[in-house]
């Protein structure tokens, strides 16, 4: 499997470290209540097919990376900075 | 028989179980031993039936054999595949006490009883028997070759390789594909398992653009060759496809010579923006009674042992086929001058013209004789039956597409009606495209265009040009056949010749209900021998879908997993055997510390002194409770430089912190020093450690040696994916300081010795921290302690480490204290209660460890809401406390079980357990850390700690997990 | 029929004509008082149990391919009881006394073969956290034994004592682990549960759960609707898809397990080892395979299949420990889909909706589970009440905090503050 680092370009699989859902991305205010941080921490569409999950290229240059990936093909559609999704989201 | 010498090399002696033979350079073990007249070279798995060589490739069923000796003997080699060399040792396998006489071949006799899946139905009387008698005596019948026992005693590696277009497979469409790309200036690379590229073209006798087809390969080959932008290798499978253009490939580098610097064998992760599988095509045979007598084979094998290595399987060669490839057999072994005792064809309306040689058409071989080898065969026409004498029979039941590394991602290949075969789908493998006899393209002139074109489409996706190659005269025929799997008849009818499946299994097992091709695999193990089904897959499910009522294609293959053909662990795992598994990291001082013969022990990758030995010492304990001495009453010098140090700048580092980390630490003030208690997102805690406020915006954080990549890993996402506006940077530097504990009464008085200014208690009180010079040199000093004692830890750049180690050690020891290894070290802090990874062992909360009040109120961090979920502040959680014996028994052991006095040593009574224990020579005692469920409020009860497994029951108190000073007057004094 | 000795003589004297199908495959009906989705081994003994202890007959288990072809048929088929967190101890003791009568009780030979486990460790720290587990295992009455260096040279000579990367300290022994024939499990339930009336319907997907006002009332598949009193979903490797038809979502995150398979080599592993410092585990199969796999390929997935670098790093693991293995030839490798939860233990717990239970997240140890994850999901179906040995296992865990929480974690490393 291999991974385009938005920095340093494509790179195998072993220069990443996978994290988990891109939910990550959108944490809940410290009220937000059980519920969301039930969702946040622990709860998971789990998609068969597209998905948006966080890796860091650690071996690398240690970018965290926004991945849309099909967890059935492994085809890796794009990637992004994760501080640019961040950012995007208006956080 | 050896009936042509043409091309061969030099005589090569080898021997066969014990028996010199001789065959030529270029000889596989399995092509000398027929041109020896050798037919008998294996058993079966199951009823241990007498076995021949089957095929002339990696695909062979039969001839599995041993070679070498001692550490470097390597079982289940395929005589067809191994070349020989002079001195090979090759022995035969499961077959005792002689290949020709083997007392298991009993087992042929009880087959009625043995047919699929017994085992499911019996052997469960009495109930202990299955362990002790039944299954042993199976475990011992099973089973190939032997493993020598020994460690592995040959090198092995593994290399990366990256290219434009990868070709797979070395015949005609895997030549011209490599051509066409090379030519267009993509960078190639051509594998091919065999050991000289060519592929089938080796073993035919045909003329490819006016010349023989052999020379119009070694042609393209050399051309190959000459090119820079072409690597050809040859022994090298391709054995999987995998995610990204990745292929795993299997170099076999020094196997057909003796003995060799080089490595045995290279695993290959090959990088490829595009593929084309030229794979070729695998004959099947067709079941009929006996039909796995040695000297029955594949007519495409007799082909090449005669064509390649002029050798004949037989004298007297009989041919069945329901194909007119199978006729190609007859005429080559006529043209040879071996005696063709018949072609025997089940069409009737097969076309054979004028030959030499009786043909039946429309007949089928229906049995056999011969118990060690073949003799003669029964053929069935109509209602007649006739035997015929021969040593050999060539089979060919058609051809099946070599498909699988196109299926390795899942996907499933199609049926093709008309080659009664199955075909791979496009598409299968992203960037991946079959061409030729892989992809059901039978002839040569076939094959020729499709590699030409699948590179040309190659070229083009790349970006590239491809000019249409003038593509030679080739044969051209149509490949037809009349399907036809197995023969009708009483007797035993072999489908999976190593497994000994036969016909009557598969349909026994329809009849079973295991009708789903996975089910009759599994119950059979139909294709699970080491072939995988290669060679009776597809003839199986046939017979399958025949006793289901179903056709082919709804009757579905199983999957196709990699590897292509099986690859030794050794060269997987390449490069890891002794330390290689995992990096080894050491500290400036470990030179000096192995001088001082302290023993080293692993943390993480670290290695770390456990204590120093000094003379006339005979225990450990005796050294460290020397160590713990220099601490508590003079100076104790270590090495902590493996803790995890980053180096935190910026306006908004502050910030940083007190997101992290529980406590606050953007009011830390400059020059001072903070203890921080990491969480997971999840409320567990990560880990802890001190942090230092060197100036306004510059803060060093340390973390625990095993958390260090994790917690690096950790800032990195909270200041990119959580806040990517903090302005703050940081970097890990770890490795760049030395850093060195100096602690105990004495310390200061050391530390001065070397400080180019000397510092006191008013201006470096315990939690300061700062700049200094060292010997001359720009350091730093913190003044923190782990072992509750007046202490400082100096770093100073990686480079003056195992100086300043030395020197530290050097004054230490001038005034009676000295180095100290883990031992002391973790006395020390379980003396004072301080937690390690013991403790914080992934299942803990602060409120566990009793630090929940260091968790802010006055912020938001990592981890506070998750830990203040109801369960995990629940008192009856069990939380830390110390531990103290109070009964006669004083030995206390970690991982015991805490339990009320006088209740069962259940689970159900359990009340805690043990982490950290210690012999404290401050207390004269054994004292433990411990977790216990509402500890905190169970101080001065009495307990029982029971360890089942080292059978200690001690009692204890319950006490403060702080041993030592608890007042902390050494620390501040 | 019954499966005997003689049984087979008979037939095999009389040409092997008498043999019946072990279970029948069913037309769906319209109704039945409970569904069981999936038949892999997990649904199966759930079925097999409903009927057996609980007199439920009247049931289906659906399954969208064949029998027994989810994880319970792509697994390295390693049975044990060695857990040490409270709710996990009780569950998988359990589980284990099934075993140990299940041949018996089917009267199938499941092929349990208890060889032992041993679990090597690297460091005090991971001896006394093996301690730890060993003591709990026992207080749970079960079987452990801590083992110095020497006891390990007993038991596998073989090991690198020497040079290996990471020490060999001693090891965790339960005799009472082992290995069993994981297709024959399968087949075993089915079996037995078809006996006793269940209908088990192959190559029928459930493509929707009926809920009406919060009551569960059947399934909707490729075969057409069937209703239905209750529902359990037992899909490992698809929970979060099937749970997602009852509007649930799950903390589940799937993911690949690769594990591998060599040629037959005559018998030189006799027990079940794992490598405490490297996620590698390996045994030997009767018919002389060597079984082996490691950690997960770490990242989600559902394809079934893993890539090279989780491949290579647990071959590194096997060349450390037991260098001897070099030359054995990785025959197979493939992939089982995992229900990763957040704690590494299982969920078998009702649902917000009534009459719909859920049986997952049994992350890489559900083949162990197979007979006390049936025994103890089909009492809650049945009664509506937690089985004792399996009353921790509740969904609502993580968000309460409270029960198991944890259980492959990484556990302790010494020498590392």
């Amino acid at each position: 499997m291999r991974i385009n680092c938005p920095l340093c370009g494509e790179r195998d699989r072993r220069e990443f470290y996978y994290k988990g859902a891109a939910v990550a991305l959108a944490r809940p205010g410290r009220d937000a209540g059980a519920q969301a941080w039930d969702e946040y921490v622990h709860l998971r569409e789990n998609p068969a097919g597209k998905t948006h999950d966080l890796w860091q290229h650690e071996a690398g240059c240690g970018a965290w990376i926004v991945v849309v990936r099909n967890t059935v093909t492994h085809e890796v559609y794009e990637t992004a900075l994760a501080a640019d999704v961040k950012r995007s989201m208006g956080a | 028989m050896r009936v042509s010498e043409k091309g061969l090399g030099a005589q090569i002696g080898f021997r066969f179980d014990g028996v010199a033979y001789t065959g030529r350079a270029g000889d596989t073990v399995a092509s000398a031993l027929l041109a020896n007249g050798v037919r008998l070279m294996g058993r079966s798995f199951k009823y241990h039936r007498p076995r021949g060589v089957f095929s002339a490739g990696s695909e062979e069923p039969n001839a599995l054999v041993t070679i070498g000796t001692g550490a470097r003997s390597e079982p289940n080699v395929r005589a067809t595949v191994q070349e020989i060399y002079e001195g090979l040792e090759v022995r035969s396998q499961s077959a005792w006490p002689s290949l020709k006489f083997d007392v298991m071949a009993v087992n042929d006799l009880a087959a009625p009883f043995l047919g699929a899946g017994f085992y499911y139905k019996t052997f469960m009387w009495p109930k202990a028997f299955w362990e002790k008698l039944y299954e042993p005596v199976i475990r011992r019948a099973a089973g190939l070759g032997s493993l020598s026992g020994q460690h592995n005693a040959d090198t092995y590696d593994r290399a990366f390789a990256f290219c434009d277009l990868l070709v797979v497979g070395s015949g005609p469409a895997g030549l011209m594909a490599a051509t066409v790309a090379a030519d267009a200036g993509l960078d190639v690379i051509l594998c091919d398992e065999d050991t000289a590229m060519g592929g089938r073209l080796l073993a035919e006798i045909e003329d490819i653009g006016g010349g023989t087809a052999a020379d119009w390969a070694a042609a393209q080959v050399a051309r190959l060759a000459a090119m820079p932008n072409v690597r050809l290798m040859t022994r090298t499978t391709v054995t999987g496809a995998y995610d990204g253009g990745v292929y795993g490939a299997l170099e076999r580098v020094t196997h057909h010579v003796p003995r060799s610097a080089a490595p045995l064998e290279c695993f290959w992760r090959i990088t490829a923006r595009r593929a084309v599988l030229c794979a070729g095509a695998l004959e099947r045979p067709i079941a009929f009674e006996n039909n796995d007598r040695p000297g029955i084979m594949m007519a495409g094998a007799v082909r090449a042992y005669l064509n390649r290595w002029g050798v004949t399987a037989g004298k007297l060669v009989a041919v069945f086929g329901n194909n007119d490839d199978a006729h190609r057999t007859a005429r080559d072994l006529h043209a040879a001058g071996v005696a063709v005792a018949a072609l025997i064809d089940s069409r009737a309306d097969a076309e054979v013209g004028d030959v030499p040689y009786p043909v039946h058409l429309g007949a089928q071989v229906c049995g056999s004789s011969g118990r060690l080898g073949l003799t003669g065969i029964k053929v069935r026409q109509g209602d007649a039956q006739i035997d015929i004498a021969a040593d050999c029979l060539a089979v060919s039941g058609g051809w099946n597409p070599t498909v699988h590394l196109t299926c390795h991602m899942n996907g499933r290949p199609a049926w093709r009606e008309d080659i009664a075969a199955f075909v791979p789908v496009p598409d299968m493998v992203p960037g991946l495209e079959a061409a030729g006899a892989c992809n059901g393209a039978f002839s040569t002139a076939a094959c020729l265009a499709e590699g030409a074109a699948a590179a040309s489409r190659a070229v083009e996706a790349l970006g590239g040009e491809a000019t249409a190659p003038a593509l030679p005269e080739a044969e051209d025929r149509a490949y037809r056949l009349s399907p036809l799997w197995a023969v009708a008849g009483k007797g035993r009818a072999w489908l999976d010749f190593q497994n000994d499946v036969s016909v009557k299994d598969v349909k026994q097992a329809a009849v079973e209900n295991f009708r789903s091709v996975e089910h009759m695999k599994r119950y059979t193990t139909q294709g699970m021998a080491t072939d995988q089904g290669k060679n009776s897959n597809v003839g199986a499910l046939a017979v399958l879908a025949d006793a289901t009522g179903r056709g082919i294609p709804e009757t579905g293959t199983t999957t196709f997993r990699p590897p292509y053909s099986p690859i030794a662990i050794a060269a997987l795992g390449a490069g890891a055997q002794g330390k290689g598994f995992a990096p080894q990291r050491f500290t400036t001082s470990h030179q000096q510390t192995i001088e001082m013969g302290a023993p080293m022990i692993e943390a993480g990758l670290w290695y770390r002194p456990s204590y120093f030995p000094r003379a006339g010492e005979t225990t450990w304990r005796q050294s460290c409770d020397r160590e713990v001495g220099y601490v508590r009453q003079t100076v104790g010098v270590c090495d902590v430089s493996t803790l995890g140090k980053i180096d935190i700048q910026g306006p908004d580092a502050g910030k940083l912190l007190d997101f992290v980390y529980t406590g606050m630490f953007s009011t830390l003030k400059v020059g001072r020093v903070r203890y921080g208690l990491m969480l997971r997102e999840d409320g567990t805690v990560m880990d802890d450690g001190t942090c230092a406020r060197m100036g306004p915006e510059h803060f060093v954080m340390t973390t625990t040696t095993a958390a260090a990549g994790e917690v690096m890993r950790h800032l990195e996402f909270v200041t990119q994916a959580l806040h990517p506006d903090w302005a703050v940077a940081f970097t890990s530097v770890t490795e760049q300081w030395a850093q060195f504990a100096v602690a105990g009464p004495k310390s200061l008085e050391l530390l001065n010795g070397v400080l180019d200014t000397p510092v006191d208690n008013d201006s470096w009180p315990f939690m300061a921290c700062g700049e200094v010079g060292v010997m001359g040199v720009a350091g730093r000093l913190f003044r923190i302690s782990f072992s509750g004692e007046h202490a400082y830890e100096v770093a100073v750049p990686a480079r003056y480490g195992a100086a300043l180690f030395a020197e530290l050690v050097r004054r230490a020891e001038a005034k009676e204290g000295g180095a100290y290894g883990m031992e002391a070290l973790n006395v020390l802090r379980i003396e004072k209660g301080h937690i390690t990874h013991s403790e914080i062992h992934g299942r803990v909360t602060a409120f566990d460890v009793c630090m929940e009040r260091m968790v802010s109120d006055k912020k938001d961090c990592i981890g506070k809401v998750m830990a203040a979920r109801d369960g995990l502040v629940d008192p009856m959680r069990e939380r830390l406390v110390g531990l103290r014996p109070v009964g006669a028994v004083k030995q206390l052991s970690a991982g015991a079980h805490i339990f009320e006095t006088g209740a069962a040593h259940v689970h159900a009574n359990d009340q805690g357990y043990v982490t950290s224990v210690c012999y404290s020579p401050d207390m004269g005692t054994m004292i433990g850390l411990g977790f216990v469920k509402n500890g905190p409020a169970r101080m001065g009860e009495r307990m029982i700690v029971r360890d089942h497994v080292r059978d200690l029951t001690v009692e204890v108190e319950i006490c403060s997990p702080v041993f030592v000073d608890p007042e902390g007057g050494r620390l501040r004094g | 029929m019954r499966f005997s000795g003689w049984r087979i003589l008979r037939e095999g004297l009389s040409g092997n004509k008498g043999w019946q199908p072990h279970w029948r495959d069913a037309e769906p009906k319209a109704e039945y008082d409970a569904i069981i989705i999936g038949g892999g081994g997990h649904g199966l003994s759930t079925a097999y149990y409903l009927a057996k202890e609980h007199g439920m007959t009247n049931i289906a288990v659906i399954e969208k391919g064949y029998l027994g072809g989810g994880n319970v048929g792509r697994n390295t088929t390693i049975v044990r009881a060695n857990y040490f967190l409270d709710g996990n101890s009780q569950f998988y003791s359990h589980s284990l006394k099934l075993w140990e009568g299940l041949e018996q009780d089917l009267n199938y030979n499941v092929m349990l073969s208890q060889r032992g486990q041993l679990m090597l460790c690297h460091s005090d720290g991971q001896r006394d956290a093996y301690a730890r587990r060993g003591n709990s295992i026992i207080g749970q009455g079960d079987d452990a034994e801590l083992l110095d260096v020497e006891g390990v040279r007993k038991i596998a000579p073989y090991l690198d004592f020497e040079n290996t990367r990471f020490p060999i300290y001693g090891g965790l022994l339960q005799r009472r682990s082992g290995t069993a024939r994981h297709d024959a499990v399968a087949w075993g339930y089915a079996r037995g549960a078809s006996e006793r009336g269940v209908d088990l319907i192959q190559q029928c997907e459930v493509t929707g759960i009926d809920i009406e006002n919060g009551v569960v009332r059947g399934v909707q598949t490729t075969r057409g609707a069937i209703r239905a009193k209750k529902v359990g979903i037992v899909v490992a490797g698809r929970s979060s898809q099937v749970a997602a038809m009852a509007g649930m979502r799950l903390p589940i995150e799937s993911h690949v397990l690769q594990a591998f398979v060599t040629e037959g080599l005559k018998p030189v592993i006799d027990n079940v080892i794992s490598f405490g410092m490297g996620h590698f585990y390996i045994s030997q199969s009767d018919k002389g395979g060597l079984v082996f796999g490691g950690d997960l390929d770490f990242y989600s997935s559902y394809a079934a299949r893993g890539n090279l670098p989780m491949v290579e790093h647990v071959m590194e693991a096997g060349m450390t420990l037991m260098p001897m293995i070099g030359k054995a030839k990785v025959l197979r490798s493939w992939g089982g889909i995992m229900d990763m939860t957040p704690d590494g233990s299982p969920i078998i717990d009702k649902t917000d909706t009534e009459g719909l239970f859920v049986n997952c997240g049994w992350c890489y140890g559900g083949f162990k589970a197979v007979p006390g994850s049936g025994n103890s999901f089909a009492h809650l179906m049945a009664t509506g009440n937690h089985h004792k040995p399996a009353e921790k296992f509740r969904l609502d865990r993580f968000r309460t905090g409270r029960g198991i929480m944890d259980e492959e974690g990484t556990g302790a490393q010494h020498n590392l503050h």
